[in-house]
């Protein structure tokens, strides 16, 4: 248990209300889960996944029949977001895997959402329908032509009621800014433009435009035998919207004005942790490798998500975190062989809770992790289809890491390396959270009593 | 095969004078002696930089059309296995990408 996000002294519970997806172990690699995203609301939760696939769930109104629970969450709409494709002048495979899902503030009755792969970004529309016209004076109700010389009176066409549709369609094809790899989309807070970072480079463009995209940071180096570090993620700032971070694969964040000069290759601030070079080792850069950054709600704040741990950053000290939450430190005695079966390059996300007051990330084992910032307590929950009986609370788990392992703990070597959960998101406003295991996305409640 | 990590029987007494992380450096330095000094530098980020390189090679193709002109272009086997070596793929050898028709599994 944990005190609850209100900063009261009541107890957080997690019950499980949903989980998503096929039970069978066999997982076809379009089924693997690659992002998942509230809307601002919280009405809507968006994943991607390998498959190039969007699923929309829309959460159902309170039922007062229960008000012992928030709404469920059901299917809204469902559609292919991007398809495979071949760069033959590059021989380059573009894989049709969904990186981001980003959603725009809603504006009016329809919901939009930038959903990007490696090289292109599209806008989506995702609208209602609820009626339709009927009585046109050419055409049958079946839509068959009639014959002109049949037609003796006019009528006005009416708008009738007809089973709801949700459609979506695709706004913008935002594409061909790209030479490597897209890992982020951030939208700002003027709703009109957006960034998209890869590897390399950071561009900047504008919702309306769709053949021209500023250029706002490149570090490729002239010489790419010098090349030392990437671009990992990149976010705007809340509010100020001049203002984005990006970080890097050797653990430092760029904080960039974009008044200061168009080209924003001189960062304003320079985060980044001071190094004990007596602890350095082989593996030192390659679990500071930053894999995930995001602000505060307020602002204020930016957390980064390494191989290890968890960082909180103020906004106006650069020296080091103010904060530090270890997620998993015994695997450090672990590194030789996470580095042979490659999870050393896993890359976990990470995310706040409306009051930012608790941050969550993902771990192994199908577990993933909560640190209550105010509280200074934490806790490992489990994602599983054990644990998935309506409304049961979720109980803590403990991996042991010393020599006795007591009764329901799991030893390190015990651990599923293969369960990963990369990607949670938790609900702007409520205590619900969004857990995505490999294949299975995992909705949790709070329980309220 | 569920991945597990596999078991250390390191003395205790090692360990406690080193920290875990050089241990960790120590035993994969033993397994792999010809790993690079740069560690996560240029190799490493380089390779991530050209995920997606498949082996279609336009210029490879090209020059050998153009060397052996006067004969017949090797043709790919009827079972289309991975395409390395001397055989040159043409654009049709290469396995066509399918787009998912199959609708997402979380909505079933």
């Amino acid at each position: 248990t944990m005190a609850g996000a209100d900063g009261g002294t009541t107890d957080v519970q997690w019950c499980f209300s949903q989980v998503k997806g096929a039970i069978d172990d066999d997982v076809a690699d379009a089924d693997i889960i690659s992002t998942v995203e509230f809307n601002h609301s919280g009405e809507l939760l968006a994943t991607g996944d390998k498959g190039g696939r969007v699923v929309i769930f829309q959460q159902e109104p309170e039922s007062k029949n229960q008000p012992q629970c928030r709404g469920e969450y059901n299917v809204y709409s469902t559609f292919q977001s991007h398809e495979p494709e071949f760069d033959y002048l590059k021989s380059l495979e573009i894989e049709e895997k969904i990186n981001k899902i980003r959603w725009l503030p809603q504006k009016n009755a329809a919901h939009f959402l930038l959903s990007t792969n490696d090289k292109t970004i599209k806008l989506w529309k995702i609208s209602e329908r609820d009626k339709r016209p009927e009585g046109y004076n050419l055409k049958e109700e079946d839509g068959r032509f009639r014959d002109p010389n049949t037609v003796t009176t006019l009528r006005v066409p009416v708008f009738r009621p007809m089973d709801l549709m949700v459609e979506a369609s695709p706004r913008r094809v935002f594409a061909n800014a790209h030479t490597y790899h897209i890992n982020s989309i951030s939208v700002n807070s003027d709703h009109e433009t957006y960034l998209s970072a890869d590897d390399l480079r950071i561009n900047l463009w504008h919702m309306e435009i769709t053949d021209r995209s500023f250029n706002i940071v490149d570090i490729k180096p002239t010489n790419m035998e010098e090349l030392t570090e990437v671009i990992t993620a990149a976010e705007f700032h809340p509010s100020q919207c001049n203002t984005f971070v990006y970080s890097s694969s050797k653990g430092t964040i760029r904080l960039c004005d974009m008044r200061a000069s168009a080209l924003c290759d001189k960062h304003v601030k320079l985060f980044e942790e001071p190094e004990d070079p007596n602890n350095r080792s082989f593996f030192s850069e390659i679990i500071s490798s930053i894999s995930d950054v995001k602000f505060s709600h307020s602002g204020r704040y930016m957390m980064t998500r390494d191989y290890l741990s968890v960082k909180i950053w103020d906004l106006n000290m650069e020296t080091r975190p103010v904060e530090t939450y270890q997620v998993h430190e015994y695997l450090r005695s672990k590194l030789c062989s996470l580095y042979e079966n490659d999870c050393i390059f896993d890359k976990f996300e990470c995310c706040w809770n409306g009051k930012d007051s608790v941050v969550m990330t993902g771990s192994y084992n199908n577990f993933f992790r909560m640190f209550d910032r105010g509280y200074r307590q934490d806790v490992t929950l489990e994602a599983s289809r054990e644990n998935s009986k309506l409304r049961s609370v979720l109980k803590p788990r403990k991996v042991s890491t010393g020599g006795k392992r007591k009764k329901d703990e799991i030893s390190v070597d015990s651990l599923d390396f293969n369960k990963k959960i990369l990607h949670t998101a938790w609900h702007p406003l409520d205590n619900i959270i969004a857990v995505a295991t490999i294949n299975n996305l995992y909705i949790f409640q709070e329980k309220l009593n | 095969v569920p991945r597990t990590l596999m078991g250390t029987e390191n003395s205790e007494c090692e360990e406690k004078m080193i920290s875990p992380e050089k241990a960790e450096e120590a035993k994969l330095k033993a397994r792999y002696p010809n790993l690079g000094n740069k560690p996560g530098g240029s190799d490493l980020l380089r390779k991530r930089l050209q995920k997606g390189q498949k082996y279609f090679d336009s210029g490879d193709y090209n020059m050998a059309k153009a060397k052996i002109k006067n004969k017949q272009l090797p043709t790919a086997a009827p079972e289309k296995t991975e395409i390395t070596g001397d055989h040159i793929p043409t654009p049709q050898d290469l396995p066509q990408r399918k787009t998912s028709l199959v609708t997402s599994k979380l909505a079933g």
